[in-house]
């Protein structure tokens, strides 16, 4: 290729301003609006995926059953069938990793002049392993404090940040329903979960202390849920169906009854929004994309004017010895030139965009590299695509013609 | 005698048109040798315009063989053909031809974009050969800021640039008032005689085809006359 061919292509494109501005105009917006919706996608799924890697991984989460109270059904979790008995009972199970029996509630929690209501979990420490939780400060728990049900606390970083500022709170003595709890450890933050509640306002508690001496308990030794965690993601389908089997054994249910707990896997839940948000990411590109090809008509139109206009052009270098290919070079360099440009504007648009929606509507937004060099070489290939019919037009002119056409 | 540069025999060109197939020539045989001064005359509609085209490879000839510098064109592909264009033929049109936009230069210079010649060779060149036609110092100017004379000037310049051997001529001073025109006549008559270059000239004036040593006459398209140029002839 000749560096001439360039200048020259340059030359025309400035004859004509406006027209090749315009024409630029809509590559830009195509590509600004391919790399601005990539970005909010990628953005979303960021965030999802975030939320999944924070729930911990193979994860099952066992609810009690409901209960029926005069024809009233009152929903998963309202019958005690689940028992701190059946968690340890799991735990045995060769496809189960850790096992951790878990009782909510929420109480106030009060430190010094501060107070905050918050979520607090009874459970064992098997509930760091299986959540994949680690502490930021200070010591977990331990089977010792389990057994003999002492007034010990995890916090989240949402109650340290509200109960203690910039304090350190390890060794600290928080009360909860009056009653004093000396803060062992600090839970390291997590964010949201998928359902875009804050994981972080939290605290655990041994499960034995919250059952005997912080919310009482009706039925001794019940749980509201077990979450438990599969060895790998190959056994997950196995597990589930032995536990099942296990708890339907334990709670003496006869063949054909119905299970009074559910089991759910969480990973799967997961992936599926996961799964929903790469769909809602694609097809945002997808519809931007339509704006790209647009544009790509838009320099197909222009150019096929540009061909008709410089005929004679044409036909003047077709007669002191250009080439097909020449023709068909120099008029493709410009459909190539106007969708580069109009790219390198429209890529640095939609980054700004990107920018503009994250510092104003708080969205997360990721500009990855290989979303930038993919919206460019779209955009170069439908230039190249979309001038090469032209192109070819002005190549094929018969000379005589072209010299003729006033 | 050297090998004829043209040599054409039973040329035809019927024109296809929807009313049906035009005869446009019918039967043209001619031969060109190098050195030639050839003016080609002939009322509008002869046929000439036509003729000059095929002979410049811009169009092809529906029967009939023409062997250019010694090949035969209907054997030759659109590169080949584009080459000949570029090395062994020059254009002067009557509408000057020129590109608007780009300065003289680089027009002069436009032939050698094509041939792979470097760039700074392809403006050295091009300065050389406007010197020669007498612009070399309007060398940046556009074609619109000179007399149409200097334009015609500026497409020979061109038409010079790769050493041709054949310059085809069609109506040059068409565009250009009497003196004008004389000075162009005079440019052609001295590449004939000082480089040897064969030239072919259609005109409609008689007193520009005073300057060739042959006449060729067309009517209705056929060769009336092929013989020397004298007043009475034309």
């Amino acid at each position: 290729m000749n560096i001439q061919m360039l200048v020259e292509a340059w030359l025309a494109m400035g004859a004509n301003k406006l027209r090749t501005f315009l024409t630029m105009l809509g590559m830009m917006i195509g590509v600004g609006a391919v790399v601005l919706m990539l970005a909010i996608g990628q953005g979303a799924q960021y965030v999802v995926d975030q939320s999944i890697a924070s729930m911990g991984s193979n994860l099952f989460i066992i609810l009690s059953g409901s209960t029926t109270s005069g024809g009233m059904r009152m929903g998963s979790g309202a019958s005690p069938s689940l028992t701190v008995a059946d968690a340890d009972a799991l735990a045995e199970l060769p496809d189960i990793a850790a096992v951790a029996p878990a009782s909510p509630d929420s109480a106030q929690v009060v430190y010094g002049a501060s107070n905050w209501s918050t979520r607090i979990y009874g459970t064992t420490s098997a509930y760091l392993e299986v959540r994949d939780w680690h502490l930021s400060a200070g010591t977990p728990f331990t089977d010792s404090d389990v057994r003999a049900a002492t007034r010990v606390a995890l916090l989240g970083q949402t109650v340290v940040d509200n109960l203690f500022g910039d304090e350190n709170p390890v060794n600290k003595t928080i009360r909860i329903k009056q009653s004093p709890y000396l803060v062992v450890g600090v839970l390291a933050a997590k964010g949201q979960s998928l359902d875009g509640r804050d994981q972080d306002d939290t605290i655990l508690v041994p499960i034995t202390t919250a059952q005997r001496k912080l919310f009482g308990n009706q039925f001794q030794g019940a749980v509201r849920f077990i979450m438990a965690q599969a060895r790998s993601a190959d056994v997950m389908d196995a597990a589930e169906r032995s536990m099942n089997e296990l708890l339907r054994q334990r709670h003496h249910i006869p063949p054909g009854g119905d299970d009074d707990f559910s089991i759910r896997n969480l990973t799967a839940l997961a992936n599926t929004a996961a799964d929903a948000t790469r769909a809602m990411s694609a097809m945002l590109g997808a519809i931007a994309s339509i704006s790209l090809l647009v544009g790509g008509i838009g320099i197909m139109n222009i150019m096929l004017v540009s061909v008709t206009e410089r005929t004679r052009e044409i036909g003047i270098r077709i007669a002191i010895g250009a080439r097909q290919k020449d023709i068909l070079l120099q008029f493709l360099l410009e459909a190539i030139i106007i969708s580069i440009a109009g790219c390198t504007v429209g890529v640095v648009l939609g980054i700004a965009g990107a920018i503009i929606i994250n510092q104003m509507a708080d969205t997360a937004v990721v500009i990855t590299g290989s979303s930038v060099i993919m919206a460019f070489m779209v955009a170069s290939a439908v230039g190249i695509f979309f001038g090469f019919y032209p192109a070819r037009k002005a190549a094929r002119l018969k000379p005589i013609d072209a010299l003729r056409y006033q | 005698m050297t090998a004829p540069v043209i040599h054409i025999e039973r040329l035809h060109k019927n024109y296809e048109t929807a009313a049906g197939s035009v005869p446009v020539l019918k039967g043209i045989d001619l031969s060109i040798n190098a050195g030639e001064f050839v003016a080609i005359m002939g009322p509008s509609g002869s046929g000439k315009s036509t003729f000059m085209n095929i002979l410049g490879c811009l169009d092809e000839p529906t029967t009939g063989r023409y062997l250019l510098n010694g090949s035969d064109v209907r054997s030759l592909n659109g590169d080949a053909l584009a080459r000949l264009r570029n090395q062994v033929i020059g254009f002067v049109f009557q509408g000057f031809n020129l590109l608007p936009r780009a300065d003289l230069a680089s027009n002069v210079a436009l032939p050698l974009l094509y041939c792979n010649e470097k760039k700074h060779a392809r403006l050295m060149r091009a300065h050389a050969m406007l010197d020669r036609v007498g612009l070399g110092q309007h060398a940046s100017a556009h074609p619109n800021e000179i007399s149409g004379g200097q334009q015609q000037r500026v497409a020979i310049a061109r038409a010079l640039i790769n050493h041709p051997k054949l310059i085809l001529a069609d109506e040059p001073t068409g565009n250009l008032d009497t003196k004008t025109g004389d000075e162009i006549m005079s440019l052609f008559k001295q590449l004939n005689q000082e480089d040897g270059i064969t030239i072919v000239l259609v005109t409609h004036e008689p007193d520009i085809a005073l300057y060739a040593h042959r006449l060729v006459k067309f009517v209705d398209g056929l060769i009336t006359y092929d013989g020397a140029v004298m007043a009475a002839h034309t």
